[in-house]
């Protein structure tokens, strides 16, 4: 156990070995003030059940949208947040940083 | 991600053993890397390789230079904190740490303080100290704090704990117990080593209570090891 992941890669396998779809987002880039470092992670699961955090909650709700998307294509995306994209404004990253997630698929 | 990166980061996370997960971010192709090998569909070039490892060995995550668009992620041993006396101060001081992220493992022959009862969920170890301490050995990603009160179980530890890497070494104890504690070591042989305890132990935050005593150990824990990673 990592003292970054706590215990999110067993929680990871017990999701997979229950035959549930599950995805991993990490922050890949960070920009200015972003308040989860590059590396940080989120396990999300079919359901929507997720743990860990990749933003101090603001994009939250937007990864894990995608990762629906993801588990269902087998594709990974490559998402980006920030306060001069639209899309930052309805997500939201209020402390004003950019951040790029990266979201795989869990064989 | 495949199955098998998956189960090689929990692996390592478990056996306590460095690892290195490499992303290509345009599809997702991914290689393991430890001190040794390099395995999994993402070849590296030479350079990249190198600038891995480095990554590797300072338990840092980013992007590896050059254009492939390549996320490199470590991942550490978690650090460790070693609570010799099974006291009160140690029944708060165990789950907080646990939340923090360490792996803490609670060490007192007297059973009727090591229970299973006083300290549900946490690793307890009934050796003496330096039995266990012998046992889980001493590395640089450890914290021990002394916390028995009894110089039968913290002093063999202490002995131990000081020529070892650990980064953080605490005693509790008014400022006479470790004159005399550090009369002890001194005599002992361990002279130039006792100024590694940090003693009175904890940030002073103007705390009494056991559990108060706890947040300010695990605080000046915690800004140790920073304060150690960014010198």
């Amino acid at each position: 156990m990592s003292a970054d992941t706590g215990s999110l890669f067993e929680t990871l396998q017990q999701w997979r070995a229950a035959g549930r779809a599950a995805a991993l987002a990490t922050v890949v880039s960070t920009w200015g003030s972003s308040p989860r470092p590059e590396g940080s992670h989120l396990a999300v699961d079919e359901a929507g059940h997720f743990v860990g955090s990749v933003s101090g909650g603001c994009i939250e709700g937007a990864v894990i949208d995608a990762a629906a998307a993801v588990m269902a294509s087998g594709r990974p995306q490559l998402l980006e947040f920030g306060v001069s994209d639209e899309q930052a404004w309805q997500v939201g990253l209020a402390c004003g940083g950019r951040v790029q997630v990266f979201v795989e698929a869990v064989e | 991600m495949k199955r098998t990166v998956l189960a090689g980061i929990a692996a390592a996370e478990s056996r306590r053993r460095a690892l290195l997960v490499v992303t290509r971010l345009t599809d997702g192709a991914q290689c393991l890397l430890d001190a040794e090998t390099c395995e999994g569909e993402l070849p590296l070039s030479a350079e990249q390789l190198t600038q891995a490892r480095s990554f590797l060995d300072a338990g840092r995550s980013a992007s590896l230079d050059g254009a492939d668009a390549l996320f490199a992620r470590a991942y550490v041993p978690s650090p460790r904190l070693l609570i010799v006396g099974a006291v009160h101060i140690a029944q708060v001081l165990a789950p907080m740490a646990t939340a923090v992220g360490f792996e803490v493992i609670v060490i007192d022959p007297r059973g009727a303080f090591a229970s299973a009862e006083r300290f549900p969920g946490v690793q307890l170890s009934a050796e003496w100290p330096d039995e266990a301490l012998a046992r889980l050995g001493l590395d640089a990603a450890t914290a021990l704090v002394a916390l028995s009160h009894d110089p039968k179980l913290d002093d063999p530890a202490l002995e131990l704990a000081l020529p070892a890497p650990l980064f953080y070494i605490g005693a509790l104890g008014s400022r006479r117990t470790h004159e005399k504690r550090l009369e002890r070591l001194r005599a002992a042989g361990l002279d130039a080593l006792v100024g590694r305890i940090h003693s009175p132990i904890g940030l002073d935050l103007g705390g009494r209570s056991p559990a108060e005593i706890a947040v300010s150990i695990l605080a000046e824990i915690i800004q140790v090891r920073y304060r150690r990673e960014r010198a």
